[in-house]
């Protein structure tokens, strides 16, 4: 699903985000992605949303080559790869149900379809009740909820969250994980960053550690 | 490696009934966002309506003028003032001896007693008149030419003619004057169109810089809506509706701009008219003038958007 080819990327400045990585996710896995802050764990998501494109070696998402993927579709890329951000990046003039539908919306999706997706998203993430306040409103797991209901609300294929729990205490964390574990279990690709080794490692899945823009350790390939 | 088949295209929609109602959407969400800033739109507006308003006013204006020296053109005549011991029985001969001219048509004898009360009348110098204590004013034999007598030219060589007469002390063209209006006018109506051109440009960067400012407030949102695989047809659409909005409201402006200027000015100009013994009344709003405010206003604003939305857009990307 999710296929690095001697991944490279290097920033104008000069700063190797990634260096020469190499990476399988087949459909349907879901695996932890960590490392120690500008290891590459964000520069490695945002190339799979196509936020940035390698400078080297070939990104492959859904069995296309992202090389060579042509700017116009890039929007249409992004509605298959689900992106959910630490500082969840919500619209706070909008209601939480205007969040949730906007990539329906922007989808051109019908009104009867949008509001029963939406509400199907709301109901996965327990914030039935809260569709019609403004995210201000909201605590930061909540929001964090409306974010994963956005990214969720199109049935994208692949979910990648970049720090979803940074800003949550350990209870509020480990719901959002299980969350993650369920959307796995209806057979979404996930890719998680995440410091909060602790938590993660309390779920068996597979972990993928970054050191200085290479994959220093892969829990699938040392089995 | 095994390569991986082909990849699915990506599914674009192009049902053209989906696609209007989504336009036909965004136009009106586009404009209920324009009324929740009712003011600053509408001051927006308004100065797109001013700089529309201006050309189109100035272009009736002119066109006013031409229809009026148009109808005199026609009725081009030569002023014949006699000299002032010319008795009125020998302005009465001078006037049968001209009417007999091939090119006449017409003729007529203003005497001098005519005059002072034409004078006396028009002048507002009534008082001053009786004043004097004799009549100062010449009289004056009118000539019509015939209508295969045109242009300024075979006039004033007529005129030329009737000057060798002894008891004519001037024989003046009154064709002169309108030909010099009319050359007014004309450079008049250049600068008109050097004043749409530029007005035009005008128009173009204030809603180019009025849509720039919404795109800068509308960052995050834009960056969101790429973020979810919103294109940048869409992005675009509501600023380019906006646009269009704003050169509508502008014409819609401009329109009542004019005809109000119209409405106010039609008295004057009819008592001016008036004392010309003219039936001269300001035309209304030529088709000219109104096709380019209901149609250059809205597409102006649609240009303008699109200056800003092709310049700005591109640098927003999400982070």
């Amino acid at each position: 699903m999710i296929r690095f080819d001697n991944v490279a990327k290097r920033y104008a400045t000069g700063h190797e985000g990634l260096s020469g990585v190499d990476l399988h996710l087949e459909p349907g896995e879901m695996a932890f992605l960590t490392g120690h802050s500008g290891a590459g764990k964000s520069t490695l998501l945002r190339l799979i949303g196509l936020l940035e494109r390698a400078t080297r070696g070939q990104v492959w998402v859904n069995g296309r080559n992202l090389n060579k993927l042509k700017a116009r579709d890039i929007p249409y890329h992004r509605r298959e790869v689900g992106m959910i951000f630490q500082d969840h990046r919500l619209l706070h003039d909008r209601t939480v149900f205007d969040n949730i539908a906007l990539p329906l919306v922007v989808a051109g999706m019908g009104h009867a379809e949008i509001n029963r997706r939406v509400r199907a998203a709301l109901d996965k993430v327990s914030l039935l009740k809260k569709e019609k306040v403004y995210p201000i409103t909201l605590s930061g797991g909540e929001q964090q909820r409306v974010g994963i209901a956005r990214a969720l609300v199109s049935k994208p294929p692949v979910l990648l969250a970049d720090e979803p729990t940074g800003n949550l205490d350990p209870e509020l964390s480990r719901e959002i994980m299980e969350l993650f574990v369920q959307f796995n279990q209806v057979g979404v690709t996930l890719l998680i960053a995440t410091h909060d080794v602790d938590l993660i490692n309390s779920f068996d899945k597979r972990i993928i550690n970054l050191r200085n823009g290479r994959v220093a350790a892969d829990s699938a390939e040392a089995e | 490696m095994a390569r991986t088949p082909k990849p699915p295209k990506f599914q674009r929609n192009r049902n053209p009934v989906t696609w209007a109602l989504r336009h036909a959407q965004m136009s009106l969400s586009s404009l209920g966002r324009l009324s929740r800033s009712p003011i600053s739109t509408l001051m927006t507006a308004a100065v797109i309506g001013i700089a529309l308003a201006m050309p189109s006013g100035l272009h009736l204006l002119v066109d006013n003028v031409r229809q009026l020296s148009s109808s005199w053109d026609g009725s081009a005549s030569v002023s014949l003032f006699l000299n002032e011991d010319v008795s009125d029985e020998q302005a009465e001969a001078v006037r049968r001896q001209v009417a007999l001219r091939p090119d006449v048509a017409e003729t007529r004898l203003i005497d001098r007693t005519q005059a002072l009360e034409e004078f006396r009348g028009l002048s507002g110098f009534g008082q001053a008149i009786e004043l004097l204590d004799q009549n100062p004013l010449p009289a004056v034999v009118v000539v019509r030419p015939r209508a295969d007598v045109q242009g300024a030219a075979a006039v004033s060589r007529m005129a030329q003619e009737l000057q060798t007469y002894r008891e004519i002390e001037l024989a003046q063209v009154d064709l002169q004057w309108v030909e010099r209006l009319s050359a007014i006018t004309g450079a008049i109506e250049r600068g008109v169109v050097i004043l749409a051109v530029l007005l035009s440009g005008a128009v173009l960067l204030i809603v180019g810089n009025t849509i720039r400012l919404e795109i800068q407030g509308r960052h995050s949102e834009i960056e969101i809506v790429k973020l979810v695989g919103g294109t940048d047809a869409f992005i675009r659409r509501p600023f380019l509706y906006e646009g269009i909005w704003y050169g509508l409201l502008g014409a819609a402006i401009a329109l009542s701009l004019v005809l109000s200027s119209l409405y106010l000015l039609d008295g004057p100009v009819k008592h001016l008219a008036g004392l010309y013994e003219s039936q001269f009344s300001l035309a209304v709003i030529d088709p000219l003038s109104l096709f380019g405010m209901v149609f250059g206003g809205p597409l102006l604003g649609l240009a303008g958007a699109w200056l800003a939305v092709s310049r700005h857009l591109a640098q927003i990307q999400p982070e």
